[in-house]
């Protein structure tokens, strides 16, 4: 299992969150999404610029600016 | 009977105001909370025993004091106590549902839960164990399914026994770990022997530790000493929560509530072994496809514009030739003179050209609830985030850009208006601020005229570069306005992408009744005073008796004229007329501020009568051509009809191709008109209505010296 950083993943990857570095208004917004670590998600998807990225978690799709997703470590599964 | 308050609460996209339709149906009206822009909707409700009053509270994820939606959810639990509340949660989506509820609760507010879109979940073979959830949410459960109706009996039914029964808050004491736990004790019995707002003391120890912006302030100014007590213990848990597991303990606590809920819901919800790709993977497969999402998004804007504009043309038609009908009407009942003067040109035409801008907001809006409720303005404001967010701007401001003008023949008032979808205030203000730059239809025969009289060649080009130019100054303004005015980071684009839903024909209906009748009720009552006082402006004061008795000679002199035929007679008199009008302009309050203000104006090219047309302009943008037919004494110009007007302008020695694309500038960049300021005022605020103003009319001055000076001296 690899540690990276939520914006390197690509299109159907899959992993669960391990640490969320962002704080303030953006951190308070990707929590009361369910965005918690521990939480697991998939890329579904990105905007035709490359960015925002879309991801499905606990059964929804949220959207997120690359830069947002920086803050984001996720452990990848496996392929 | 018993009247009682109720209120619904949940998630964005849960269905909550198709629940809150198809409980209240028409009886229902849209406020705004004070001073803010929020909206208030209520609606009235009759059970056989209580007349409810149901206050659907906005759509929110969470209960802290983020957004002004939160805030004024969690302060209408707080302060107004409604006597039973309404969770609505999104079925497909329980988790994050459920957090809402837990916040709720923790609150200390009973409540029931409502689980909508149950037909989607039975769809797609999920199961819910209603009795179960129930149990542990220590709250009833009602399933139900908005769009159809379903279960709204049942729902009722649970309302009546909360209203009865008065049931106290569940007590859901939840945990938050080894190293929350201790101190939110130690912080409630600090709080029970304060004079901190009383409430729950467990909720404001949480969201002490949460350091929400609100409750900190009020804790400060209602018992300064425990609030510095309560400080120093949230300072010292967040140093040793960041020590050992490197977060905070905001974090911390929504990861101890996401904790419970995963293991709240486990035995709640079966899934099916093999998930089924739904239709909105399949569309979204497409509708955002690198090459595919783009094209089909540039033809649903298209499709948007030409919708309102093509189908909107017939009504707003109707509703002119009623204005000119009453126009006639009055015109011919009542006797020459400032009555008549004033009904007819001051008041009919100034609020029938108003509502003559109905049918156009009222068929948007009607595409746009269309876009919203669907989910595809979602994906619209994801797909163009990357390019606006380069100027301060948020994906989701195309629509009212779009709308204001973005295709030639907008209208700047339902695009101000359309900026309500935009979460993100700094953002929001932004996009409210530089919209009526673009080229709304009433601008454009104005630039047809000038481009016809200097431009007569390229008139199109010259069109398209003035499209070409609002755009520029919307991209420019906005990242000037966002680096000076409207600083601060980019709100966060997280965000949902709601699944695909078809809308309800209700709904979109209701919401459109509601912006239009908000519309009509500006018409009648700011317009109304402000046609009064342009009327006025342009009548007042009057030519002096003995100019009024040379026009009478000279009129009496032409009548013992021989002409060759009554038509050269009846051209001669209205030559006559037309230099009166002139002349009569000229000597008004507006002839004469525009006569001072040469002096100010001649830098950018504009002369006296420019002037008069521009101030009129102020109104509306149709009144320029109108005011400058006028003002070069060619009688009342139809601007659909503007040959004659664009000939003599083109002649005229004041005049010439720099002061030309001086003026087009100037008309496209300076201050929107008065409805639009209206509108401008009443989403974000008369300050801003103000800035406005000021801002653009200074912007199009310098714009239009720069290219008049610069231009003539080539």
């Amino acid at each position: 299992m690899e540690r990276i950083q939520l914006r390197k993943m690509h299109i159907n990857q899959s992993g669960t969150v391990s640490a969320i570095k962002a704080s303030g208004e953006l951190g308070r917004r990707i929590r009361d999404m369910g965005l918690v670590p521990g939480t697991e998600l998939t890329i579904v998807g990105r905007a035709p610029l490359q960015d925002p990225v879309a991801l499905r978690l606990r059964d929804f799709t949220m959207t997120l600016r690359n830069g947002e997703a920086d803050q984001i470590m996720v452990d990848v599964h496996e392929a | 009977m018993n009247t009682a308050t109720v209120a619904l609460i949940g998630n964005p996209n849960c269905g909550k105001s198709t629940l809150f339709n198809a409980l209240t149906g028409s009886r229902q009206h849209v406020g705004n909370y004070p001073g803010i822009t929020v909206e208030k909707h209520e609606g009235l409700l009759h059970t056989h025993k209580h007349e409810i009053t149901l206050v659907d509270l906005p759509g929110t994820y969470s209960l802290t004091a983020f957004s002004e939606d939160e805030l004024v959810a969690r302060n209408f639990l707080i302060e107004s106590k409604p006597d039973a509340v309404i969770t609505v949660l999104d079925a497909t989506n329980l988790e994050r549902s459920t957090y809402l509820v837990l916040q709720i609760q923790e609150l200390g507010v009973p409540v029931i839960v409502v689980l909508n879109m149950m037909d989607e979940v039975r769809r797609k073979g999920i199961g819910i164990d209603l009795a179960r959830l129930s149990a542990l949410l220590k709250s009833p459960v009602v399933e139900i399914v908005a769009r159809t109706g379903e279960g709204k009996e049942r729902l009722l039914t649970e309302i009546c026994k909360a209203l009865d029964e008065k049931p106290q808050a569940p007590d859901i004491l939840l945990s938050y770990g080894n190293d929350l736990d201790p101190v939110l004790v130690n912080m409630q019995e600090r709080i029970q022997a304060s004079t901190l707002p009383p409430l729950p003391p467990r909720w404001l120890a949480v969201k002490y530790l949460e350091e929400d912006a609100e409750i900190l302030a009020q804790g400060k100014a209602s018992d300064p000493k425990a609030h510095e007590d309560l400080l120093a213990m949230v300072r010292e848990v967040a140093e040793h929560c960041q020590k050992t597991l490197d977060m905070e303990p905001a974090s911390l606590i929504a990861d101890y509530r996401y904790g419970y809920i995963t293991s709240l819901l486990r035995g709640v919800v079966t899934r099916p072994t093999t998930t089924r790709f739904d239709l909105t993977d399949k569309l979204d497969k497409i509708l955002t496809q690198r090459l595919l999402g783009p094209i089909f998004m540039l033809g649903v804007l298209y499709g948007l514009f030409t919708l309102t504009i093509e189908i909107g043309a017939a009504p707003q038609g109707w509703v002119e030739d009623f204005f000119a009908w009453l126009n006639g009407i009055v015109s011919t009942n009542l006797p020459e003179g400032f009555v008549r003067s004033l009904l007819t040109s001051g008041i009919i035409d100034g609020v029938g050209g108003v509502l003559s801008f109905a049918p156009l907001i009222m068929i948007m809006f009607f595409f746009l609830s269309f876009l919203e409720d669907s989910g595809y303005l979602a994906r619209m404001a994801y797909m163009l985030d990357r390019v606006f967010r380069i100027f301060g701007l948020h994906g989701s401001s195309v629509v009212p850009f779009i709308i204001s003008g973005g295709i030639p023949g907008g209208c700047a008032v339902p695009g101000v208006m359309a900026a309500r979808t935009l979460r993100s205030p700094r953002e929001r203000i932004a996009t409210v601020l530089t919209a009526p730059f673009l080229s709304c239809g009433a601008k454009t025969p104005v630039f047809l005229l000038i481009a016809v009289a200097f431009f007569p060649d390229n008139a199109n080009q010259a069109l398209f570069l003035v499209t070409l130019g609002g755009w520029a100054a919307v991209l420019i303004a906005s990242f000037c306005l966002r680096h000076t005015v409207i600083p601060g980071a980019s709100t966060p684009f997280v965000m949902e992408l709601p699944p695909y839903r078809l809308p309800t024909l209700q709904g979109m209906i209701l919401h459109t009744w509601e912006r239009l009748w908000q519309y009509v009720k500006k018409a009648g009552t700011v317009i109304l005073a402000i046609s009064i006082l342009i009327w006025a402006g342009m009548t007042f004061p009057q030519l002096p008796a003995e100019r009024l008795a040379a026009h009478e000679a000279q009129v009496e002199q032409l009548g013992q004229q021989a002409f060759k035929n009554d038509e050269a007679r009846e051209a001669a008199h209205a030559e006559l007329d037309n230099l009166q009008a002139q002349e009569a302009l000229r000597y008004s309050i507006a002839g004469r501020i525009g006569q001072a203000m040469e002096s100010v104006t001649s830098p950018a090219g504009f002369d006296w009568r420019t002037n008069i047309a521009l101030l009129g302009g102020f109104a509306a943008k149709e009144v320029i051509v109108s005011s400058l037919g006028t003002a070069y004494s060619m009688g009342d110009v139809d601007p659909e009809e503007s040959e004659g007007l664009s000939a003599r302008l083109a002649k005229d020695s004041k005049w010439n191709k720099w002061s030309a694309i001086s003026f087009m500038a100037f008309v496209l960049l300076y201050a929107p008109c008065f409805v639009t300021i209206a509108v401008i005022g009443r989403e974000i605020g008369w300050r801003w209505a103000a800035f406005s103003i000021i801002f653009n009319t200074s912007l199009a001055y310098i714009i239009s010296v720069l290219i008049y000076q610069v231009g003539t001296r080539l």
